[in-house]
């Protein structure tokens, strides 16, 4: 379990200070993939290194398994770090070894026997599905594949934790979604406790069991992704969960009521929602903005419906929330 | 007055069948001379240079190996110093050294000592900014899994600035090269000392000229060496260079 208390960072410059990191407190549980999220400079990067120390914070405390990390030093604190593997937006790969080699890297720093450690690390190659790289330099491989390598790297020496910082933002979108599939197959199968930064939106939703929004340093919002993705509460978290529809901008002329609907996979092929609502309701209900997405025969996301009067409005929530795996809720923003 | 083109010096047979006498009675062994001397020089200079390098590029206050402001800009200070002491002056500066060293202050091995002093300082600031290319993520990827600064510097500094530290020995090496052709006028063997005995104190000038033109064939030796090797050994190229083209066509790929 890691456990942030009042965790704070001020970087003092020329300029004055910046604070980073405001008073944060976060659990992640045993096992689970917990994202953090926020736009770039919300202290994202920051926060993650000050569970490893590779940043010290200001004031505040990292618990791990109930040890206070911060406190460590010299050996100790490389023990710890040990346990607490990272990888990173750009892999971080040494480009003069081997992707074995690199794999490796970890092993040697513990002492681990050459033979022990190569026999190891082709283990480890072929778990992320690049047995055949071996002998390769990462200079010929493609992103994806480097960062295979890095999480082969980073599982070397059987870490509890593994501190992804922002692992699929310099991939494309498929390659993305295979390293974040990858991470997870290993959530599952070793039970590694995740914890991954990432502006991606998408990437969290993905994998991630909670999040933390993470707005100008200080914790916007907590959750499940459920929760969070369904019906964020915090301003920043609904722009980072709608950032079309806060784009769409102010009420522009919007009369009635707005309601929002969020699909946690309803069927797509039972019910014609907004149909059934023009034809047997004769609500005249317009789509403002839809973001859903069809996975197999479920839909995900949500949209913003506009009606014209609150009496339209109170039946078509009550029309939605008869609808199995949907949930609305009247909205008096347009986010 | 010494005068390379005088009538008698470049311009006659004779002259030339001498220099060539002396060409295959001397040279051979100037240039094993010359080549020994720069080679173990070079060798001391990087004992020496390559640690305080590391100490020089890690030592910044943030740097995995923090050291006393005063002491960075001691030894900063005192390497420029020996840094900016011409050559000429330097070998005869370091002679009680050499004394105190070798026993002696003329012949090769003496002239070691000197060449060791002048380039030492020039391999350290070399080898600092060799390691100051290194990505700084590397460094902190190899915190975050655990690494001692010692391993930091052995794993991942050392190996990854392989190929500028090859670049930067075959800039030494024509330094020093440079270097032991001045030696040669306080007593250190090789093709300098031959220059400067037949080609100024004896006026014959073919031999000046060929040991000029053999310096120059070893600069660029050592240099396009150096260069080649370099690239050899970046792993950083997409397309590697030498060797391994024919290791990949056998591997298929």
């Amino acid at each position: 379990m890691i456990e942030i208390r009042n965790l704070s960072k001020t970087f003092s410059s020329e300029n004055g200070e910046t604070e980073v990191l405001k008073n944060i407190s976060l659990t992640v549980r045993d096992g689970e993939i917990y994202g953090i999220i926020g736009a770039s400079g919300a202290g994202k990067s920051t926060l993650v290194r000050c569970l490893n120390m590779l940043e010290r914070p200001t004031a505040g405390a990292v618990f791990i398994d109930g040890e206070d990390v911060g406190a460590l030093r010299g050996a100790a604190l490389r023990l710890a770090r040990k346990k607490a593997a990272m990888i990173f937006q750009d892999f971080n790969l040494l480009m003069q070894r081997t992707c074995l080699k690199n794999v490796c890297l970890p092993l040697e720093l513990s002492g681990v026997g050459r033979a022990e450690a190569k026999k190891r690390a082709a283990e480890l190659l072929d778990r992320v599905g690049l047995a055949d790289k071996a002998d390769a330099y990462p200079a010929r491989l493609s992103g994806g594949q480097r960062q295979r390598v890095a999480i082969a790297r980073a599982l070397a020496c059987d870490p509890k934790i593994l501190l992804c910082d922002e692992p699929t933002s310099a991939l494309d979108p498929q390659t993305a979604k295979a390293i974040l599939k990858l991470i997870r197959d290993i959530n599952r199968s070793t039970g590694i406790t995740v914890v991954m930064i990432t502006h991606q939106m998408s990437a969290a939703e993905e994998i991630c069991d909670r999040v933390a929004i993470l707005d100008g340093g200080a914790v916007a919002e907590e959750g499940s992704v459920d929760e969070v993705f369904s019906r964020p509460r915090s301003a920043a978290a609904k722009k980072l969960v709608f950032p079309e529809l806060s784009e769409s901008g102010g009420e522009s002329g919007t009369k009635g009521s707005l309601i929002r609907a969020v699909f946690h996979g309803a069927s797509a092929t039972d019910s014609p929602l907004i149909a059934t609502l023009a034809m047997e309701k004769h609500i005249a209900v317009s789509i403002l903005s839809a973001s859903v997405r069809n996975i197999g025969d479920k839909v995900y996301g949500n949209m913003l419906l506009s009606v014209p009067d609150r009496e339209s409005a109170e039946e078509t929530l009550r029309y939605l929330r008869s609808v199995p795996d949907v949930s609305a809720e009247e909205v008096t923003d347009n986010v | 007055m010494f005068n390379l083109l005088a009538p008698g010096n470049l311009f006659s047979a004779e002259a030339w069948a001498d220099a060539w006498e002396i060409v295959l009675s001397e040279f051979p062994a100037a240039i094993w001379d010359t080549l020994w001397v720069t080679f173990l020089s070079t060798l001391f200079a990087f004992v020496i240079g390559l640690p305080l390098g590391i100490l020089l590029a890690c030592g910044d206050r943030d740097g995995i190996i923090p050291l006393p402001r005063w002491l960075k800009a001691l030894l900063g200070f005192l390497i420029n110093i020996l840094r900016s002491v011409p050559f000429t002056i330097l070998m005869i500066v370091v002679l009680p050294l050499s004394r105190a060293i070798v026993g002696t202050t003329v012949g090769t091995t003496a002239s070691v000592v000197p060449l060791v002093v002048a380039a030492f300082p020039f391999v350290a600031r070399v080898v600092e900014s060799s390691v100051r290319e290194v990505n700084p993520n590397l460094v902190e990827a190899a915190e975050s899994m655990g690494a001692t600064p010692f391993q930091i510097v052995v794993k991942v500094l050392i190996p990854e600035s392989v190929p500028s530290l090859i670049s930067n020995v075959a800039l030494t090496l024509t330094n020093v090269l440079g270097y032991t052709a001045m030696s040669g006028a306080i007593g250190g063997d090789g093709l300098g000392r031959i220059a400067y005995n037949y080609g100024y104190i004896r006026y014959q000038s073919p031999v000046l000229l060929l040991s000029v033109l053999l310096l120059i064939l070893l600069v660029q030796v050592i240099q396009s060496l150096g260069s080649f090797l370099s690239a050899r050994f970046d792993r950083r190229l997409k397309r590697p260079v030498g060797g391994r083209r024919k290791k990949r066509a056998a591997a298929g790929e």
